[in-house]
């Protein structure tokens, strides 16, 4: 499928390329400037009408990093081309009309929405802030998207908590869609749904996505929820981007150790006995304290000594995979 | 495999928790039976809602105790734990059963270090002096795979790790030596990686001390690699069970079909569409008169909307709540 | 599209938040009767009252209640009677300003703060100052400050009590603040004018509502213990302190000064008391019976 992406679209529809997001821990008495490198010198694109999957485990990065693109956080250094434009330059009136174009669906159905709002209300309003249509263009606006999430005429004057949470997530996707935006950020969408709604949620979204050509940047922990609707996939760890790649060669060939570590943990139904055995030991550190060089070094069953002390540059293994890691150099 | 019944450990008829509600009680699981012997490892499985948590509060009854009514057995070794008051149960708990909770942050004790709380728990039920549980504790703790334990005994619950936590409450859990751990969804809060160690954790104790595992969980991946046996249960009925093996080659109730293919899965085709099972799970206020899934299944005939169907018993020892199981068999394509 | 995701179950929930249930709480229904029966017999008290409630009638001085004085005279021969009904009548209005006055002053400081850390610690720390003076004491020396006229007690108890609430607001709106929607309407790039008043604002109702209930009932008490101490309304004008004062004096010759004064006091205090309990429950979704079930996991 992406083969076919690739050649209506060379030109990518969003290119982030040495983003970093550094929260500075203040220090006792002042002594020391430490710093937390929560996101740190990723790169990657996202091209017209594919999901990229962005996954890895708490304090990657990969959440912080989604709402970097939104602005919902300021980055410290990078950018991010949308539309010729770098979004973490604009300001208000340009920011705004960017807005138009990138959505997000979050994680939590519960405190998604305003319980104090019925959900119709809650649809047509990024109608309003955007001060698109008059009031009955946008009701109808937001009644047809809510229509075509499942549901009927009534159920716009219903408020939150009338709704499943699989229900909620719906009317969240409704509501990303009513802008016809080019590019959804979904954050951790099904995470918190039982696992037959998760199913509904991930055809819905691979539907919509081939009737309107919306790209996904799609972060999630679930590696298999990725591997089945990402295109292109990105694995990251403690802030730093270790590999990407097309998803099904990089999930039956990871090139990265922690790639192959992270998959061997995945418990499967058919035990594959072709997958390579890795168990991690010890903890995943913390980002105020990352090791030197290669942040995955003391984990890394094949640390070398060069890994403890320079930090892996990014290689580009052939025309889609990429990997950090010393041992491809 | 079978067991004697000298090697039994649980054995659960009946099982019925209602709690009152607005009108009539509200039947929170009914007719839960299973079975657990010495060294196995029996996997609930089911979707919130389904009751599996209330299965397990139950064992050790601690669900609200004025409002909670239990009928049915719960047989310990052959005593039954309905029939025991207050203060005989408080003894089981913690000594001859022990419990591990999804959430180590708000199980643990945050203003208490963790050595003391593994030390309390040792001494709550053994007659040992303080230094002498502080010793145990700390050697729990080296036993559990947690380095430098001496200095990690000094720590609080929010110095460490999630992963550690868990590893902290397994500690606490297992200082007894209890003849059956109840594992409620143990890693879902966790990350991949340390998944993985915790489970592996848990098996190897297991295996060490042959002890009786209920292990309660949502995903199947975790239940075939870490389960001999398996009870899916839904809308507080068990509605399949059997051993782990049959359970995925040849799934009976159209509900396990749905769910196990409902899940992408890291060996199978990308391209493959997933199934969903449409609607959502209905209310406990408001459960169907016939079959709980029957609003939901493909395979609905009229038997299943006026009877419930009773648990039936294959002669494999595989039990499955369906009016209709032999007809879906022949149409389905079960994942293999 | 996939037929399935056409297949939703109607919705099985309960339709509304204020439902008939709100009859159903014991504190709720006895706090609005009792408040209902003080306003009602005030109205019809008012409406009733033959005498001035000036008017000195030293002849009849100090008699008890009768066919003619209801509730006895004072020690000038006033009638006791319609000075309670005005004294009631002016303490429910003064409460009345005080608690709306505040509630919005100290609705608008809450929210404010949110949004801004410098506001939030100069207007925090002011509120923090009044709160820690006890209100009594704050009252007495704002009136002495002020002067002694009723427009003061209004003001001076607006700053007594506004700052309670300005900290129930700010804590409410500080969480509903971190809720998901909140950051999904700035991922639209709404301005902070919508945010505070057209969503943090209905959400912080709740604790809201309930609060000024109480600052109600507080005021009312405040209001009668400045009178009784000669700092409130000032005299001839009865109001329920003033009342109980001069009743002191008198309280064991003549009882009806200082007892019916009295009950009118711990009947709105406790009416409304009552009924902010119960609106508390009420609105409390913890305390739902539907979330009995959440727990059946």
């Amino acid at each position: 499928m992406s083969n076919q992406l690739k050649e209506t679209a060379k030109e990518p529809l969003l290119t982030v390329k040495n983003l970093r997001k550094h929260y500075p821990v203040p220090s006792f008495m002042g002594t020391k400037k430490e710093v937390v490198k929560a996101v740190d010198d990723v790169c990657f694109e996202i091209y017209k009408g594919e999901t990229y999957g962005l996954v890895g485990e708490s304090g990657c990065g990969k959440s912080t990093m989604g709402r970097t693109l939104l602005r919902l956080i300021d980055p410290t250094n990078g950018s991010a081309y949308f539309d010729e434009q770098d979004i973490f330059k604009l300001k208000g009136q340009g920011l705004r009309k960017a807005r138009k174009n990138i959505q997000m669906i979050f994680q939590d159905p519960h405190s998604s929405l305003d319980p104090r709002k019925k959900i119709g209300y809650s649809i047509e309003e990024s109608l309003k802030i955007h001060g698109i249509g008059t009031k009955a263009e946008r009701k109808s606006l937001a009644m047809t998207q809510l229509l075509k999430m499942g549901f009927s005429e009534e159920h716009y004057y219903k408020y939150p908590h009338e709704f499943s949470g699989g229900q909620r997530q719906r009317i969240g996707i409704a509501r990303a869609l009513v802008l016809q935006p080019k590019l959804i950020i979904c954050d951790e969408p099904v995470s918190a749904l039982d696992v037959s709604i998760q199913a509904q949620i991930i055809n819905l979204l691979k539907s919509l996505q081939k009737e309107l050509q919306i790209s996904y940047l799609f972060i999630a922990h679930d590696l298999s929820v990725v591997r089945h609707i990402a295109d292109r996939t990105g694995v990251m760890y403690l802030g730093n981007l270790v590999e990407q790649g097309n998803t099904e060669e990089l999930f039956d060939n990871p090139l990265h150790p922690y790639t192959k570590s992270l998959l061997a943990a995945v418990p499967t139904i058919k035990q594959n006995v072709n997958k390579e055995r890795i168990v991690l030991e010890g903890e995943i550190p913390s980002p105020l304290n990352p090791p030197s060089g290669c942040v995955f070094h003391p984990r890394c069953p094949f640390a070398s000594e060069r890994c403890a002390r320079e930090v892996p540059k990014r290689i580009q293994v052939d025309a889609e995979r990429m990997v950090q890691c010393h041992l491809y150099d | 495999m079978t067991y004697g019944k000298e090697k039994e450990l649980l054995r659960v008829e009946n099982l019925k928790v209602s709690f009152p509600g607005p009108g009539k009680d509200i039947q929170v699981i009914e007719d839960v039976s299973f079975n657990l012997h010495k060294g196995e490892v029996l996997g609930i499985v089911g979707e919130s809602g389904c009751g599996k948590s209330v299965t397990a509060e139950a064992i050790l009854q601690l669900l609200d105790k004025d409002t909670t009514r239990y009928s049915g057995k719960i047989l310990l070794k052959g005593l039954d734990l309905l029939e025991l008051s207050d203060r005989e149960m408080t003894k089981i708990r913690g000594n001859e059963i022990s419990m591990i909770f999804q959430d180590p942050m708000s199980s643990l004790n945050p203003v208490q270090t963790i050595g003391k709380q593994i030390a309390e728990a040792i001494r709550i039920h053994q007659d040992v002096s303080k230094r002498e549980a502080k010793k145990r504790s700390i050697d729990l703790l080296r036993r559990i795979g947690i380095p430098s334990p001496e200095e990690r005994y000094k720590q609080y619950p929010h110095e460490i790790s999630g992963g550690m936590r868990q590893r902290v409450m397994i500690a606490m859990a297992l200082s007894c030596l209890p003849s059956l751990l109840i594992a409620d969804e143990p890693t879902t809060a966790l990350d991949v990686t340390i998944q993985a160690q915790i489970l592996n954790l848990i098996s190897k104790f297991q295996k060490d001390l042959q002890m009786g595992v209920i292990l309660i969980t949502h995903d199947f991946g975790v239940v075939a690699n870490y389960c001999t046996k398996v009870a899916v249960m839904y809308l507080g009925q068990i509605i399949e069970q059997t051993d782990v093996n049959t359970l995925f080659s040849n799934p009976l109730h159209p509900y396990t079909n749905g769910l196990i293919n409902s899940i992408p899965k890291l060996d199978e085709d990308r391209q493959k569409e997933l199934l969903s099972i449409k609607g959502a799970v209905p209310s406990l206020a408001q459960t169907p008169k016939g079959c709980r899934f029957a609003s939901r299944c493909e395979f609905v005939t009229d038997r299943c909307l006026e009877e419930v169907p009773t648990l039936e018993t294959l002669k494999n020892g595989h039990q499955i709540r369906c009016w209709n199981y032999n007809d879906i068999r022949k149409a389905e394509a079960v994942y293999v | 599209m996939k037929a399935e995701t056409k297949n939703i179950l109607p919705v099985y929930r309960r339709s509304s938040f204020m439902k008939p249930a709100f009859l159903y709480n014991r504190s709720l229904r006895r706090g609005a009767f009792i408040l209902l029966f003080v306003v009602l017999s005030v109205f019809a008290g008012s409406l009733l009252t033959p005498h001035d409630i000036l008017g000195m009638d030293p002849v009849n001085r100090l008699s008890a209640p009768n066919g003619s004085h209801w509730f006895g005279t004072d020690n000038v021969g006033r009638d006791v009677f319609s000075r309670v009904m005005y004294g009631v009548r002016l303490s429910l209005i003064i409460g009345f300003f005080v608690t709306a006055i505040s509630a919005a002053l100290g609705l608008a400081v809450g929210l404010i703060v949110t949004y801004s850390k410098a506001l939030d610690h100069i207007l925090m720390r002011i509120c923090d100052g009044l709160f820690a003076i006890p209100s009594i004491l704050l009252a007495i020396a704002l009136m002495a400050a002020l002067g002694q006229k009723p427009i003061n007690v209004i003001i001076a108890l607006i700053l007594v009590f506004f700052p309670s609430i300005a900290r129930v607001v700010r804590s409410q709106a500080m969480m509903i603040k971190e809720k998901v929607f909140i950051e999904s309407l700035r991922a639209q790039g709404a301005n902070a004018f919508r945010i505070i008043f057209l969503h943090i604002a209905p959400n912080v109702m709740s604790p809201l509502i309930v609060q000024v209930t109480h600052v109600f009932a507080a005021s009312i008490l405040i209001e009668a213990s400045l009178s009784f101490l000669g700092a409130g309304i000032p005299e001839p004008l009865p109001s329920l302190g003033n009342l109980m004062y001069d009743g002191k004096l008198a309280i064991y010759n003549a009882w009806w000064m200082t007892v019916f004064p009295g009950v009118f006091i711990v009947l709105i205090v406790l009416g409304l008391n009552l009924f902010g309990d119960g609106l508390r429950d009420y609105l409390d979704p913890k305390s739902k019976k539907l979330n009995g079930l959440e727990k059946a996991k």
